[in-house]
């Protein structure tokens, strides 16, 4: 926060801006004091407000030409795919961006678990972040079924059939989900409505996730307390600007292969079949970044059980916070809780490719393991290891680690004053 | 330890990314062709497509309908590009019925370049009467939905051979050692000669077989070479804009104390 008032040089400037203080919010999100240290695993919040416009522009455009109709859904893409005016290529960026946007979501949530973004004094910055993954999920299943392929309409069938798990009423909310007794026309007709609204509740999440942000001010990658404005930060213009637009560039590179050159290899072939009730896929499997939830949903064996580790699995993420009871930040004064960390990576990773597998044999065994350690990172591991773990001593301002080139802790010691703010 | 993780991770992450290998379980290797629209500079090859049609429509399409695709496509940039007479002439071969005339009478007509491709049958009921039960699929973006693609659909129409010995088939299935379950309802629908190519190609099973395939690609992805060209301009310009910008960058930093 800039600590002087901004004042419009011109009058009608000043005039307009004493009505509504358009011009101040521009000054603030201009010379918006950033840690001069944040690397490029910080430039992903830049990539995903990218990603979730590019999502709501090729999702109108898509919108004017598709027909949210069960007969007339997947020929309605194909008209797009054939007959629209580069209808290919928004189609492609829309169906790729949303895989596009899970990659670079999920480098930005392990990015604060690494450097421990969550912890006071932005665990609201970090739940309404954990609100934006939730609804981004259920955005991104939905916006699935619209094609309504095989794997849409066998993926909706199986989610929504989740929730007859639920005791006494479980029955009465799907069919209240699907509009009917199985998934059809109704279903995809609000599923079209929902996917629609979603995109919208998300950017205002976003603002709000920006906004509180803005109060404490970004965290660095190590992790201490800065003063702001200081030596230790640079104005966000020019200098975050042209970083996050030099990481978005990389970024595109990596999207346009996959847009023009692989545009299906994310999806499931299966989904160029038209939805047929009456024929299964041999396997059932969602996108590939839902893969981590859907091992851990089939590794219980009890259906409701199942159901409710699947949202455990995202709930947990909520409390972290308060879970995580170390008060220092960043992982690289932590040398245990970074063993730790890469443990948690790869097991998010083996539950992914568990999710892919049939549920059977030595993948079900690896699942239900890989399982059990999620859950006792966040619940015995994490809570215990704040107590006991001897961290590195923190340095007195970031200025001391850059000008070494690292953050080298041999540098910083004797700065016990400084963890007693943390 | 650090470095080991980041190993297993991208690994992980790769086969993560490389999807279509996750199913292997009937694992047979399918039959690679280097088709010519592969790379990224890859195009169809125009007399291939010409060709590819023809065995469609002597062969295939008694059977299979190509419902998404319509006459005019044919002489459309980047597909078989028949001349507009051709597709014209190619149209009119076919009756389709439009309606009601100012009598409140529908009426049969010779098809036009608008008019979307006849199919073979009425409807479900009637294909799959026709052909013991079994369905078959429309063709329109057939390549896009079997796993393995091109390669898949090759190898198929080569595919067929004798049962192993104690495999019993019923009547009207056959053999076939690409398909799913290795029973299909489609008897062999290729043999040398069975089209006789205008352009003196010598019409041999493996000929028709990669031209078919061609075909079928261009009628699932019609815009591919354009998307080919497309990607490659974008490409190259975000490269462009990306090495301006990283300039830029530096230059903006240089009185940082800090490296970007």
């Amino acid at each position: 926060m800039s600590n002087h008032e901004y004042t419009p040089k011109s009058k009608i400037g000043k005039w307009f801006n004493d009505r509504l203080p358009l011009l101040t919010l521009a000054n603030h999100l201009t010379d918006y004091p950033t840690p001069k240290n944040l690397n490029y695993w910080w430039t992903f919040g830049g990539i995903l407000t990218f990603c979730l416009i590019t999502q709501i522009v090729t999702g109108v455009i898509l919108g004017m030409h598709y027909i949210a109709h069960a007969d007339l859904a997947f020929e309605s893409v194909e008209h797009i795919m054939r007959d629209v005016n580069y209808g290919w290529l928004i189609r492609y960026v829309h169906a790729n961006g949303a895989s596009m946007f899970f990659l670079a979501v999920y480098i930005h949530i392990f990015r604060a678990l690494y450097y421990g973004s969550y912890k006071s004094p932005r665990e609201v910055i970090w739940i309404i972040g954990m609100l934006i993954y939730f609804l981004m999920m259920a955005t991104a299943f939905m916006g699935y079924v619209l094609p309504w392929g095989q794997m849409s309409f066998w993926g909706a069938t199986v989610i929504t059939n989740l929730f007859s798990a639920i005791p006494l009423v479980g029955e009465s909310i799907t069919n209240w989900l699907w509009g009917g007794y199985s998934v059809d026309n109704p279903t995809l007709t609000r599923f079209f409505s929902l996917h629609y609204l979603f995109p919208f509740l998300i950017l205002g999440l976003v603002v709000l996730h920006i906004w509180a942000l803005h109060v404490p001010g970004n965290n660095n990658p190590i992790g201490i307390d800065i003063e702001k404005p200081s030596k230790d930060t640079v104005p966000f213009h020019p200098y975050i600007v042209i970083k996050d637009l030099f990481a978005l560039l990389i970024f595109l590179l990596v999207f346009a292969f996959f847009v023009f050159f692989s545009p299906n290899i994310l999806g499931h072939a299966d989904n160029y079949i038209e939805a047929n009730p009456l024929v299964t896929p041999a396997h059932i499997v969602p996108e590939w970044y839902l893969l981590p939830f859907y091992a851990i949903l089939r590794s219980v064996p009890d259906k409701l059980l199942g159901v409710i580790a699947m949202f455990a699995a995202i709930f947990v993420l909520v409390i972290l916070p308060w879970l995580d009871t170390s008060k220092v930040r960043s992982a690289i004064f932590r040398p245990i809780y970074k063993q730790f960390y890469w443990f948690l990576v790869a097991d998010v990773l083996i539950l992914g490719y568990m999710g892919a597998m049939p549920a059977e044999g030595t993948y079900l065994l690896i699942a239900r393991v890989a399982t059990i350690y999620y859950f006792a990172h966040f619940l015995i591991i994490l809570p215990f290891l704040g107590l006991k773990e001897k961290t590195i001593e923190l340095p007195l301002n970031i200025t001391e680690p850059v000008l070494g080139g690292s953050a080298n802790p041999e540098m910083t010691k004797n700065n016990s004053n400084i963890r007693s703010n943390l | 330890m650090k470095n080991f993780f980041k190993i297993i991770f991208f690994s992980i992450l790769l086969v993560n990314l490389g999807n279509q290998k996750l199913y292997a379980e009937t694992s047979i290797e399918l039959l690679k062709v280097d088709w010519s629209f592969k790379s990224f500079f890859g195009k169809f090859d125009r007399a291939s497509l010409q060709r590819g049609y023809q065995v469609y429509t002597e062969v295939c399409a008694s059977c299979h309908s190509l419902k998404h695709l319509s006459y005019r496509n044919l002489a459309e940039k980047g597909g078989p590009e028949f001349s507009e007479e051709e597709a014209k002439a190619i149209a009119s071969n076919f009756e389709v019925i439009d309606g009601p005339n100012s009598d409140g009478e529908m009426y049969e007509r010779p098809a036009k370049l608008s008019d979307k491709f006849v199919m073979p049958y009425a409807n479900e009921e009637e294909a799959k009467s026709a052909n013991g039960g079994a369905y078959p699929p429309d063709m329109s973006v057939l390549v896009k939905a079997r796993k393995g693609g091109a390669d898949y659909i090759y190898s198929l129409l080569l595919g067929y051979e004798d049962p192993p010995s104690g495999m019993k088939l019923d009547d009207g299935v056959y053999y076939n050692k690409y398909m799913y379950g290795n029973k299909i309802k489609m008897a062999s629908p290729l043999s040398d000669d069975i089209v006789e190519y205008a352009d003196g190609t010598k019409a041999t099973t493996d000929q028709m077989a990669k031209d078919v395939v061609t075909f079928l690609m261009w009628t699932a992805e019609p815009h591919l070479e354009a998307r080919h060209k497309t990607g490659f301009r974008v490409i190259i310009y975000l490269l462009i804009l990306t090495v301006l910008v990283y300039f830029s960058m530096k230059r903006i930093w240089s009185s940082i104390e800090s490296k970007v």
